[in-house]
This record gives C-alpha cells, structure tokens and sequence, in this order.
C-alpha cells in the first residue's frame, strides 16, 4: 500500500519537476517585453474608457503614448494638464499644456424662437430623423431635439432641457471627450475654450441660409449680417455661408458683439449683469444669466428677405 | 396554385379604393419646380437660365453621367429661376421653376392618342431615344432605365419580366394603366425586348386585378413571346428579387444585380413611358400619381405633368381632409411622410396617400419578445430583430457581415412586429452609416 502511495507521489513529482523545466524554456523562448511604463502611464489615466482622446480605451492611448516617447498630438481631455503632466513625467519629457475645453451646443432654437411645422412621429433617434429627412422645424440646421448627445454622454454633463427641448451641458460634468460633438448628426455641438467662471460668447446658431430664410425659421437665427465682425476688434469672428462664428481661443469676453447682434443670435453666459446706459436700449440685460433669450417677432423684416 | 416567391411576405390590406376610377388629366399649374435630381445617380446640370421660353418636352436639364437621366420641361413658360427648392426630404435641392405660358407643346411630340404598333427601329436607336427621354423607373426606385436596359459584358438578359404586381396597398396606378392603355404596353413590351435583344417576356399581375390580367392576357395571347402570368396576393411581390423568384423560380445572388441570373424588371408606368418615347417622341415628363386614403373625397388617379405640386392633387382629390395625420410619398408600406404640401411631383411619385389622425400614429414600442415573425416574413431571408439590435448599437462591421445592405426596405418586419418596434427605421439607418462605410473603403 505505501509502496503504490510512494510510487505515486514520485512519478507526479518527476512530472511536475519536467513539466516546470520545460515551462521555463518556453516561457523564456517566447518571452514578450512590455515596457513597464505602459502600465504606469494607464495608471496614471482617469480610466474612463470614454475614447475622447480618439483611441480606444485607456489602455491603447497609453500604449500610444509610450510608444511614440512624445505628446505633441496625444491628449486625454478627462485627464487635462494634471493627468498628463504625471505621463509626462513617468516618459520623462515634458508634456504641453492645453487649454481645456467644454462643450457648447450652438442652437437657441427653442419652441417659441422656431415654431414647429411638423411631428416626428419616428423612433426618438437624432440619427434616423436625419436621415429621413431635415427635421421638424422650418430650419434644416437646428437641434432635432431627440438626445442622441444625451445618450452618448458617459458623465451625465448633458441633459434636454423639456422647456426649451434643448440639451444643455453642465459645465461642472463635461470633460470635453468629444462624444456628443460625433453623435450629433447636424454638427452643433462644438468644444470650446473653457473661460474662467465659466463665461461663455458664442454664436447659437449653425443657421446657413440667407438671411431672410434664416430669420423666416427662427427668431434668433444667425443671419450673417457681419455687424459683430465689423465690431471684433480682435478678429476673432469670421462669416462664412451667411454664418458668424466666435473663435474661442482669440475672444477675449469683451461682449460688444452681443449688443450689436440683430437677432440675438449670439449669447453671452455666466456674466455680471451690465450696466444700463441711459437712453440705450439695452439688448440683454437680465438679472440672471441669460438661458432663453427674449422672444422676438418671427415675421420677417422685409428688407431682409 | 398560383405562383409567388418562397420566404417570408405579409398580406396587408389592399384598400384598393381608386380602382375603378379612370385616369383623369390634372389640370395645368400656374407654376411649377422641377428638381434636376429625380433619379439614381449624378443630378443632370441645368441647361437653360433665367428668363428662357420653354416649350413643353424641351430638355432643360442634361444627364450628368450614364448613371443618370436627362430632366424635360413638363410646361411651356418661362423659366422664373434655377434655385434650390422644397424635396420630399426636407433639405433644399436644385432645380428649375418655370411660370407656366399657354401648353405649346414640342412639335417632335405626337400627340395623337393613336396606337403606333410598327417597329422600324434597331436595338441602339430605342437605347438611344430611351436614354434621351430621360427614362427612368417609375415604380419609385428611379433607377435610370436606359442602364438597365445595357447589360455589363459578360451578362446577358435572357428574359424580360413586366412588373404589373403593384403590391402595395393604396396604389393603383399601374392598375388603370394596363386597363386603359394595354394596346400601348404590349408594343412598349417588344419594344424593351427588341432592346434587350431577348425572345421571351412576362407580365406578372397579381390576382387581385382580374380585369387586368384578363385584358392583358387577352392582348398577349396575339404575340407568341409574350405571356402573363397570374400572382398570389403577397407583400413584397412587386420587388424585383421577389418577382424574378416568383416568376421564373430563380434567385438573385446576395449583393448582385437581377441580370445575373439572367432577368431584367421593368415596371408597367415605365413601359409605357418606353412605349411614348420611342413610339410618341414623347420624353418623360408627366406621370399617374395615385391620390388616396380612407378619409379622401375622391380617391384617384391623375395624369399630372412633373414639377405640379403635392398640395394642387390633394385639392383635386376633394381637399385635405379635416383630421389629416400623415400625408405619405407613395404607399403605406414602403412610402415616407411628406414634411410639408408644397414639394413637387417627381419622376418618382407613384402615389399620395392621406392618413387619418388615428391611423397614422405608431402604437408604443414594446420590448422584443423574440417571437421571430419578423425572421418568418423578411423576404429577403435576413433577420431584422438583429439588425435592428445591432444599428441600435452602432455596431456598424457586423451589420455589414448580417448583410444589411440585402434589405429591400419593403418594412414587412415592422408591419408584423407585435410589440410595435421601429424595426425598419433602424435598419434603414444602418442602411445608410454602412453604405458610407462601404464607400470610404473604395479608392
């Protein structure tokens, strides 16, 4: 009996020792390196997985990161400065600082600025009405107002407001990964220069018709009139197609354009209230900031169309 | 037993109720627009300018390319202006408004209502007056006939089929066509197969258009070649892989053309239209538009000239009913809603259909039971659950490999879903993101 107990624990002994031998040959012959700073650098990422630096995952932008040894057009928005900073550091280079950036989305088309000519009656899918057709409004450019932004965003910035039926960002949440700017079909929403208090100018309106037609469609249509351009003295604004835009990165806040906009097309956030002048107008001037803007006639000026 | 494809298919009401109406000529508009992209392929490239004098026929627009169709005045006037204008998807395209002037017509133009049954014309030339009629087909998918009719090298058409199954409910156009203008459309048939250079033509009707396929068999019976041949009742017979299944029993390979297995399907409207362009010197520009919906004071089929808009039929018709939900663009299966009533009548408008309130809204999507019907009814085989699955969640190469593109867009998975999910929307969708997708890959 002990002799069979013997004999089994010797032959599984002698197994295990050939079959470890030749398990180190093996693993030696097809030994594969990795660079241990690959897994640095992944710890050093946020871990979202969002794919807003274009790669897929964390893990392939920090392979990317290593194995191109510089980070001159790789960039984790989640992450910002201080996450590639510390990349950075464990490559041993020096890491370029970006600014950081939110999402806009570049329509005030609520209900009231762009009355309603028909009814979706499809799947609530931003991407299938435009695919069949321009959209439920006389403006083929606007927000469909379906959420397909709200349903990409892995960080809950997003959300439709049901009273305008816009999305809006919450500028607290957004990264700026970028995955609203590809999931809307009609190109709205746009990533921005991040101000401090979160002030923001831009142009709402994606709106590339001629004025008249513009302005038929909605109240505060862009109607390429150039008067901000002519009043930027920053050249940050340019008009192409019968449409304004704001450049980020050169506007510094100074809200004269807002002032002069005819339509109200251009919206300014997160300001102090100005001060009124006397006799003057005042085109914006709310307590609060601005969210809606004042609802204008829709008819249309004459002379514009 | 009557003949029918194998899979799949949906019998869905008929509501055939402009049947027994005979075709009336609309009356002409003040003014009207005529899109130059009316068909597949490159839009033609307007030729004429502000302020022309048009004649009716003249050619206002030239093909682009082969795969495309030369555009022809419907009206005489003057031309307003060469601008973008309404489309039935909403987004602005080009074309020419003209104000209509008095109805000159084209001197080359026959207009008598004789029939013209000798044929003393080569192959090339009906090729060529076909093309330059601008000929294209007229059962929706607007597929420029003069392509269909020039095989690849290598293929040869062996057998002609004449589609006059028009299974989608609503429509009947093509209906009064083979009742009212048989005669026309049997030499319009020798035409197509002197042109195809093949012996043998059929004609599939459905049998639920027994006075159809009794005068057309009673007017082919005279022409040894040529024979009709009576359809089970089934939704999507009129597609052209169902209907070469049906009729000659063989199937079309998965992403091939009907013309590899030797077949090309022409439509009835199209027939005719080969019928006048070549018989008549007439080019293509004015077409029946079938006029229906349960709540429409005078269901109808109108002859109207291109370009009229979809607002002046609906007045014809008896007016836009009181509780109108949906105005569709050709039939409820297969059709899509109109945005607005102010979108011209093209080459492609086989029908306007007008929805009561009640019927045209969707039920509430339930989730999937897995119940499998829309696998037992897709014709073409595929499995729309997945597809649709898969759009949903963009997962663009493997629709691809679940062969999406096979769809034929026919929306019998829809019809028959019992928990009212937008099956065909999604794949209708994916659709488009892998026809991109296909495209980018291409030099």
């Amino acid at each position: 009996m002990t002799t069979i107990i013997l004999y089994t624990v010797l032959t599984l002994s002698i197994i295990g020792v050939l079959s470890a031998i030749i398990l180190y040959f093996v693993a030696q012959k097809f030994k594969v390196y990795e660079d241990p700073r690959i897994g640095q650098v992944e710890t050093a990422l946020p871990g979202a997985n969002c794919g807003g630096c274009g790669f897929a995952g964390c893990r392939a932008f920090a392979e990317a990161c290593v194995s191109k040894g510089e980070l001159a057009d790789l960039f984790c928005p989640v992450g910002g400065n201080d996450t590639m900073s510390g990349v950075a550091d464990i490559l041993g280079i020096v890491a370029e600082k970006k600014d950081p950036r939110v999402a806009v989305v570049r329509c005030n088309g609520t209900c009231e600025h762009r009355p309603k000519t028909n009814f979706f009656d499809g799947p609530v899918s931003c991407a299938i009405a435009s695919t069949l057709y321009s959209g439920d409004t006389g403006c083929q450019y606007g927000c469909l107002g379906c959420g397909d932004c709200v349903v990409s965003c892995d960080f809950d910035a997003i959300h439709m407001n049901p009273v305008t039926g816009l999305p809006e960002v919450d500028d607290e949440k957004c990264v700026a990964c970028g995955a609203c700017v590809r999931a809307c079909p009609k190109t709205l929403i746009e990533l921005r220069k991040k101000r401090p208090k979160d002030r923001k100018i831009y142009v709402s309106c994606r709106n590339q018709d001629k004025g008249g037609v513009a302005r038929k469609s909605c109240a505060v249509a862009c109607i390429g009139c150039s008067k901000c351009e002519k009043e930027c003295k920053f050249d940050a604004i340019t008009i192409a197609n019968n449409l304004a835009f704001i450049d980020s990165d050169k506007c510094t806040l100074c809200r004269k354009c807002v002032s002069v906009c005819p339509t109200n097309a251009i919206i300014e956030y997160n300001f102090p209230p100005r001060k009124v002048v006397v006799a003057e107008q005042p085109v914006s001037a709310p307590e609060k900031p601005i969210e809606v803007m004042v609802p204008i006639s829709t008819e249309p000026k004459s002379s514009e169309i | 037993m009557l003949k029918t494809f194998k899979i799949g298919g949906v019998h869905p009401a008929e509501n055939k109720l402009s049947a027994s109406k005979a075709i009336e000529v609309l009356a002409l508009p003040k003014t009207v627009f005529i899109p130059v992209g009316q068909h597949i392929g490159a839009p033609a490239e307007a030729i004429v300018k502000k302020g022309d004098k048009l004649m009716v026929g003249q050619l206002i627009a030239k093909s682009s390319g082969f795969v495309s169709a030369n555009i022809h005045s419907s009206v005489s006037g003057t031309v307003k202006k060469v601008e973008t204008g309404p489309d039935t998807s909403g987004y602005p395209k080009m074309g020419i408004y003209i104000d209509v002037e008095d109805d000159i017509w084209d001197e080359q133009i026959d207009r008598s209502a004789d029939l013209k049954s000798e044929i003393n014309l080569d192959s090339a030339a009906i090729l060529a007056k076909i093309q330059n009629a601008g000929i294209v087909g007229l059962g929706g998918a607007t597929f420029p006939t003069h392509v269909k009719l020039m095989p690849p090298k290598g293929m040869k058409a062996e057998v002609l089929l004449i589609n006059g199954v028009e299974c989608e409910p609503y429509l009947t156009s093509d209906h009064r066509m083979m009742l009212e203008h048989g005669e026309e459309l049997i030499v319009g048939v020798k035409l197509l197969m002197l042109a195809l250079n093949v012996d043998k033509a059929t004609i599939g009707i459905e049998n639920n258009k027994p006075d159809a396929i009794a005068k057309m068999s009673g007017l082919a019976a005279r022409h040894k070649n040529i024979s009709v041949i009576p359809l089970k009742v089934k939704y999507p017979q009129g597609g052209e892989k169902q209907l070469i299944k049906a009729v000659t029993g063989r199937e079309v390979p998965s992403g091939a053309l009907p013309i590899s297995v030797g077949a090309v399907v022409t439509n009835i409207a199209t027939t005719f239209a080969v019928y006048e362009a070549v018989q008549k010197n007439k080019p293509l520009f004015e077409r029946v538009v079938t006029v229906t919906g349960k709540t429409v004071k005078n269901p109808s089929n109108f002859k109207v000239r291109i370009g009229t808009t979809v607002s002046e039929l609906i007045e014809a018709a008896g007016g836009l009913p009181e509780n109108c939900g949906k105005i569709i663009n050709g039939g409820p299966m297969m059709g899509k809603a109109f945005a607005n009533t102010e979108i011209p009548v093209s080459k492609g408008t086989s029908g306007i259909l007008i929805m009561p309130e009640k019927e045209a809204k969707r039920s509430e999507t339930m989730p999937c039971i897995r119940c499998s019907r829309c696998v037992s009814v897709c014709p073409m085989g595929l499995e729309p659950f997945l597809l649709m699955t898969l759009s949903e969640r963009q997962v663009w190469e493997q629709l691809e490999t679940e062969k999406v593109m096979d769809c034929i867009e026919c929306g019998s998975c829809s019809y028959t879903c019992p928990a009212n999910r937008p099956l065909l929307d999604f794949i209708r969708l994916g659709k488009v993101k892998v026809g991109a997708l296909i495209r980018s890959r291409k030099p």
